[in-house]
């Protein structure tokens, strides 16, 4: 069975690095992403104070916080504490102010903003009616540029991509051309043939990865805080879940337009909505619930708790036990769909 | 006689068609048989359903006296009529890849002596000649050392050169003992490599035989043409004789009494022809439709 495997896999990688142009295309396209990006979000971002506010009881009204009536700041409500301290330390919020039980506020000192809102916050209280101020806690970080947040994120475009596509395309080519006829009057079976394509596809995606890391670290300053053990995890089920998907689409299809149809059917809301672009944070519910389903979102999220929280492999195991889990249900229903002609 | 595998009242339905609609025969080991007809005749689905590529509707093939099992894959090679080889890689990869793929394999360098693909093994199998295509083809059908050899349609498609050399060939390879199956609308073909042929239209066996052997059944006689010209106009037309095309046309089992007779009446022999019938005229006569339809 293995040696049918390896040479099924053999072939199919020669086919694809022997194919210059793909190979090509498969690389540079998601440099050029990380640079066009790169490009686009380095300017300054909008004007305006960003401060995070962890209600009280009676909800955030001005009552409690003569602050909150201040003009040109955007109040967001945080919900967690160390959600809302994080983003303080990555200049995502330029300030926290915790009304629950002992009012509070953390501002980063690393932070031109944040100095800025601190100011504002207690010009509000200067007057002796205003009662008494919030108590003053510190955090440090550096600023989290938007090149850094999207990076993770257009790793695990360029996984999906390069997954789905992949094995989607050559499985209907292959269908549509007669190698798959070929196959089939061989001893080789389904599950041998299927696995040669995970694994064929799997090398190539993490290939392909590897140099699009190694070429974006080379050309951009972005954090890597993590382990890298639990980084190549992540990819790796993400991609494996991702490739099985690929199959599933391919496992019956005969022409290439229908599947290129399909593929950007599922690809799309996954690219909007799984938040490699755009945080869902302020998202409506429905959205967020949607994101859910979707495996990228679950191999973004890991991917960024990695490179920028510095998450360890542990701290990933329920995604990549998720994504793991979904990989070898698609792949077993691909198994049972799947028709040589 | 040893039958290798035999098809029983084989029905293949498409949706509105019954594209195969009860085809029996055996072939014997070591035999080559033919199965011929049109375009569109059933030959290939009928293939197909013998390979174990198609299940019949209704009907069942017996391999070696048995139903197909998982083994008869090791035990079949195919040279498909449309099919494409993964692309990138050489002529050497492909034979390497699909001899993987199975426990028994044929001796490699005799294999690549056999196809005569010895000068192409480096090359791209995208860039082979529609001749060395269907050598490589044929060299994978038979990597797996295989008792018997489906070939359908081999020769389409290929210049006169390419399928007369293409012919030696698949005759060596009945020489080294395998059994074939093939499909063909070449008569010639058929009449050359065949021991029995199955003439197939809309789906049936219209008849079976020999070539020789169904020639000589449909056309007892050998036709012998005069043009209208060479005959001496004061010679009354025999019995039997008829005129067609601006020619006279004489009937026989045997040419020699009427060669004797032309020479007798002093006839210009110059142009004279003598036509024995193929498979072409079986089939015109026994289908009512051509051939290459």
């Amino acid at each position: 069975m293995w040696r049918r495997i390896r040479a099924i896999l053999v072939a199919r990688n020669r086919e694809f690095y022997r194919d210059r142009a793909g190979l090509g295309w498969n690389i540079f396209m998601p440099i050029l992403m990380v640079l066009a990006f790169a490009f686009i979000f380095s300017g300054p971002p909008e004007d305006l104070l960003k401060v995070g506010v962890i209600r009280g009881p009676d909800g955030a009204t001005e009552a409690q916080s003569p602050f909150l009536a201040t003009h040109h700041v955007t109040f967001v409500p945080v919900v967690a504490s160390a959600e809302g301290v994080a983003k303080v330390e990555r200049h995502q919020l330029d300030l926290l102010l915790d009304l629950s039980d002992a009012p509070g506020y953390w501002v980063n000192l690393e932070s031109p903003r944040g100095y800025l809102a601190e100011r504002l916050l207690l010009g509000a209280y200067a007057a002796p009616s205003q009662g008494q101020a919030p108590e003053r806690r510190t955090v440090t970080g550096e600023a989290l540029s938007y090149a850094d947040w999207v990076l993770p994120g257009v790793l695990a475009m360029n996984v999906m991509f390069s997954s789905l596509w992949g094995v989607g395309f050559v499985v209907v080519r292959y269908r549509k051309n007669g190698v798959l006829r070929r196959l089939k009057a061989t001893p080789l079976t389904p599950f041998e043939f299927l696995a040669a394509q995970v694994l064929s596809r799997l090398l190539v995606v993490l290939g392909a990865s590897l140099i699009v890391y190694l070429g974006a670290a080379s050309l951009l300053d972005f954090p890597m805080r993590g382990s890298y053990a639990a980084l190549i995890l992540v990819f790796v089920s993400g991609a494996l879940c991702l490739i099985s998907l690929g199959l599933i689409v391919s496992a019956r299809l005969r022409t290439e337009e229908l599947a290129d149809g399909i593929l950007n059917l599922i690809s799309w809301p996954m690219l909007l909505l799984s938040g490699v672009w755009f945080s869902l944070e302020g998202a409506s519910p429905a959205a967020q619930g949607l994101s859910k389903v979707f495996p990228v979102t679950h191999m973004v999220a890991a991917a960024r708790r990695v490179m920028i929280d510095g998450a360890g492999v542990l701290d990933v195991l329920p995604e990549v036990g998720l994504l793991a889990g979904l990989a070898l249900i698609l792949l077993a229903v691909a198994a049972g769909l799947f028709r040589w002609e | 006689m040893d039958t290798l595998i035999e098809a029983q009242d084989l029905v293949r339905l498409y949706p509105g068609v019954r594209a195969v609609d009860g085809i029996s025969f055996r072939v014997r080991r070591g035999q080559c048989f033919g199965l011929l007809g049109p375009n569109g005749a059933g030959k290939t689905t009928t293939l197909e359903m013998l390979e174990g590529i198609q299940a019949p509707s209704r009907g069942a093939v017996l391999f070696q006296g048995r139903p197909l099992g998982a083994a008869y894959r090791e035990a079949i090679g195919i040279q498909f009529q449309a099919t494409a080889l993964q692309d990138f890689q050489t002529v050497a990869e492909s034979l390497t890849m699909f001899a993987s793929l199975y426990q028994r394999t044929a001796d490699r360098a005799e294999l690549i002596d056999l196809c005569n693909l010895g000068e192409i093994l480096g090359r791209d199998t995208r860039h082979l000649s529609g001749g060395q295509r269907q050598r490589l083809l044929l060299a994978i059908a038979l990597v797996n050392d295989p008792e018997l050899v489906f070939l359908d349609e081999p020769t389409t498609g290929l210049d006169p050169q390419s399928r007369r050399n293409f012919w030696g060939l698949i005759e060596t390879v009945r020489h080294r003992g395998k059994t074939i199956l093939l499909t063909t609308h070449y008569m010639e073909e058929a009449q050359r490599l065949c021991d029995e042929v199955a003439i197939v239209d809309r789906g049936r066996i219209v008849a079976q035989g020999s070539p020789q052997g169904l020639v000589k059944a449909e056309f007892p006689a050998t036709a012998v043409r005069l043009p209208l010209g060479s005959w001496p106009a004061a010679e009354p037309l025999p019995e039997g004789a008829a005129v067609r095309g601006g020619a006279i046309e004489l009937y026989s089992d045997d040419v020699r009494p009427i060669l004797e007779h032309l020479e007798r009446i002093g006839a210009n022999l110059s142009e004279l022809r003598v036509e024995t019938p193929t498979l072409e005229d079986l089939f015109l006569k026994l289908t009512g439709h051509a051939l290459r339809a």
